[in-house]
């Protein structure tokens, strides 16, 4: 089956989904990671109904547990939960017993014996999911582990790649900013080179990771060459508080060197589109012309989040454990 | 009490021999050494197929009593060590409180007298709380028992404390362990930097953090005359250093551990806590050059660094769960893991395991002369067996090796003549 066959026309009935947990996109195959982007497609347009709702999950029970603040993603997987006609509860850390010093585990055991079905956590410790998912029958859907992964935030990135530019094969993808500290560009490079892109990697060389080469990307320090020949450029979020560890001496800096600005894009392909992961630090990683121009897809990034969610959300639920 | 080794082979380095002796060990001591002891004894003991060695010393545990009773005890530690065939183990200081006064001394070694099971030689702590502002008295540590100084778990970040310690030790013939540790590189780290880091998200630990304070500790060592050692060496380039300062005369010694020959840093994969230790595990190369060190004697001493922690703190997101292993039941069989391969010969393990960390430690001990004090360890160094949680005798189970079909165990051992393990049993007393 060749590359753009596989992801056009998937044979359902043999295409089996048997994973409970989505713990990472370096865990799955590219058929998986092709299974969920068609059964994307195909919630998509609940969202485009005048009655956003299938009957999928109803009866089922999907917990968010948010130990990190988080507005956008939590409410995506809330709104993907709903659509699809599940249960869903929130927990977060304030206001739970995790700050009275109660373990994951304890928590994560609570929560399950209320009979949750699912449970969709984010997390400040990389490898928490796989914790969880050890430790409890119910599914685990990670939604950010530490600088781990963020396997639904790869995924919609690259739905909406493919939306854009009809295959993933093939197409230049660029990380730019913080890769050492990012979860969103390690799950976009394992999703990405399996679906065969070629990625390039962009930013201080304090804030690349050790090996990442290793990993089949192309490492750059330079924006200005790195831009020239993508298709893709996602721009990460660059966390002040990076400042103080050494990792680049200011802000001010780190925007003239690493920001994406309409300048930048001159040098880019006519066609490159211009992706971020939210919340943008406006004039630093990405000028504010750039965010809200013509190449950005930063809201479809958004609402393609929901259909990426409930693919996600139905076939881990619907797996029987 | 008269006990009779017969037909061991006897392994003892430090007289040369290598060759089925026969042992006579009488009240405490050693009697005779010899081809064929025919001596009347109360004990007669067949030690064919089995190696007779001096007993061995654990340099570098963590007892965790006083003030960590719940990972281990006194007690349950010494059993264990006298399960892995061990006859004196060095506890490190960082107990609740830090063992850093005499009186701390006096209390481990009183509950080990107490408990006539093995030595324990305490180590006390080089700064007052472990906290590298203010030397301990170590003259009155030394009065209470103490055979080293470490401040074991954490560097002492001030080279010039260092720098005195190394000094004002010298005046007691005693040894500084160092926990090499860069802290600024160590940068709350929590497994080895590479790829395995990149993949799994960890904040990696560079080998480098070892590195540049054992090049520090190494010129420290130089300046003063101080005797230096370094305790669970992970990395090729602190042995490289380690191997040139000693070729150059430096006065110092070192240690590893068995997980730094058996294990690479993917063995965190799966965000495995049971492979989390500091220094962490590393990579495939660092574990070519510690077999190398071990093979050429820039490496002096094989130590556990055994490390107890509680299931439930284990068990717990990686980069929460605290660092450490158990080791004291599985060293002897994964060191002799090393002599199958051809790292190591028999007589180097017994060096490596008993005469080396006696002589750092000024101890009488390591050896079998005639007179010796008779702390003695039989192995049957081609019994398999499979390292299994439920058979643990340290409280915790901790350990990376779990359910690794082993080769080579300690069968039987005396401390001064006092039979503690017989056919692979702890022998109860009292």
């Amino acid at each position: 089956m060749s590359e753009r066959a596989a992801v056009e026309s998937p044979d359902k009935k043999t295409a089996q989904w048997t994973r409970k947990d989505l713990l990472s996109l370096e865990e799955l195959t590219r058929e998986e990671i092709e299974h969920i982007l068609v059964t994307a497609e195909s919630f998509k347009e609940v969202s485009a109904r005048e009655v956003k709702k299938v009957p999928a999950l109803r009866g089922k029970t999907i917990a968010n547990l948010f130990f990190e603040p988080s507005t956008r993603t939590r409410t995506s997987f809330e709104l993907a939960a709903k659509r699809l006609s599940a249960d869903l509860v929130n927990f977060s850390s304030s206001g739970s017993s995790t700050s009275k010093g109660e373990t994951l585990r304890d928590t994560a055991k609570n929560i399950e014996a209320m009979n949750v079905d699912t449970i969709v956590m984010r997390h400040s410790s990389s490898g928490s999911a796989e914790y969880l998912a050890r430790s409890i029958r119910a599914g685990v859907v990670n939604a950010g582990d530490g600088i781990h992964e963020h396997p639904t935030q790869g995924l919609l990135d690259i739905f909406t790649i493919r939306e854009r530019k009809g295959t993933l094969a093939g197409v230049r993808v660029c990380l730019v900013g913080d890769i050492l500290h990012s979860r969103v560009a390690r799950s976009n490079i394992w999703g990405l080179k399996k679906l065969g892109a070629h990625v390039t990697v962009c930013g201080p060389p304090t804030l690349i990771p050790p090996h990442i080469e290793k990993l089949g990307v192309e490492v750059c320090y330079d924006l200005n060459k790195a831009v020239e020949s993508q298709d893709v450029l996602n721009i990460l979020r660059i966390q002040l508080e990076r400042q103080k560890g050494a990792f680049f001496p200011s802000i001010r800096e780190y925007a003239a060197e690493y920001g994406i600005t309409r300048d930048q894009l001159r040098r880019a392909k006519p066609d490159v589109i211009v992706m971020h992961p939210g919340p943008i630090n406006r004039g630093v990683e990405l000028s504010s012309d750039v965010a809200d121009g013509p190449n950005s897809v930063i809201l479809d990034q958004v609402t393609n989040g929901v259909a990426v969610r409930m693919a996600v959300l139905y076939l881990t639920t619907l797996v029987e454990r | 009490m008269k006990t009779l080794l017969k037909n061991g082979r006897l392994i003892d380095p430090k007289n040369g021999i290598d060759a089925k002796r026969d042992v006579l060990i009488e009240e405490g001591r050693i009697k005779r050494v010899g081809d064929t002891l025919t001596d009347k004894a109360d004990t007669v003991i067949d030690a064919s197929g089995k190696v007779v060695c001096p007993g061995l010393i654990d340099m570098h545990v963590h007892l965790r009593q006083p003030g960590y009773e719940y990972k281990e005890t006194i007690e349950t530690g010494l059993r264990a060590a006298a399960k892995g065939g061990v006859t004196a183990v060095c506890p490190m200081p960082n107990t609740m409180p830090v063992a850093d006064r005499r009186s701390d001394m006096e209390f481990m070694i009183g509950e080990a007298r107490r408990l006539e099971l093995i030595n324990l030689w305490p180590v006390g702590a080089v700064t007052l709380k472990q906290e590298g502002q203010e030397l301990t008295e170590f003259g009155e540590l030394r009065k209470g028992g103490a055979v080293a100084l470490s401040d074991d778990g954490r560097p002492i970040v001030d080279s010039n404390i260092m720098r005195r310690a190394l000094e004002y030790a010298k005046k007691f013939d005693m040894a500084i362990l160092a926990h090499c540790q860069d802290e600024g590189l160590f940068c709350g780290g929590c497994m080895n930097e590479g790829l395995v880091s990149t993949r799994l998200g960890l904040q990696g630990i560079p080998a480098e953090a070892e590195s540049v304070e054992v090049a520090r500790d190494i010129q420290l060592a130089d300046l003063t005359g101080g005797r230096l050692h370094f305790c669970h060496i992970s990395s090729r380039k602190s042995l490289d250093l380690i191997r040139e300062a000693k070729a150059r005369g430096s006065k110092v010694t070192a240690e590893t551990c068995p997980h730094y020959f058996h294990l690479t840093d993917e063995a965190v994969l799966r965000y495995n806590t049971y492979a989390k230790m500091n220094p962490p595990l590393r990579t495939a190369e660092d574990v070519a050059a510690v077999k190398k060190a071990v093979a050429d004697g820039t490496i002096d001493v094989i130590a556990t660094d055994h490390a107890p922690h509680a299931e439930g703190e284990k068990d717990a997101e990686f980069d929460k769960a605290p660092f450490g292993i158990i080791g004291l039941e599985t060293s002897l069989a994964l060191t002799l893991g090393l002599v199958r391969e051809g790292v190591l010969t028999l007589t180097g393990l017994v060096r490596m395991m008993s005469q080396k960390p006696a002589e750092i430690l000024k101890m009488d001990r390591g050896h079998l002369s005639e007179g010796a004090a008779a702390d003695v360890t039989v192995f049957d160094p081609e019994l398999d067996w499979v390292y299994e949680k439920d058979k643990i005798v340290s409280k915790s189970k901790n350990s990376p090796f779990l359910g690794w079909r082993l080769k080579g165990r300690a069968t039987d051992v005396w401390v001064a003549g006092r039979c503690v393990l017989r056919n692979g049993e702890l022998v109860k007393h009292g």
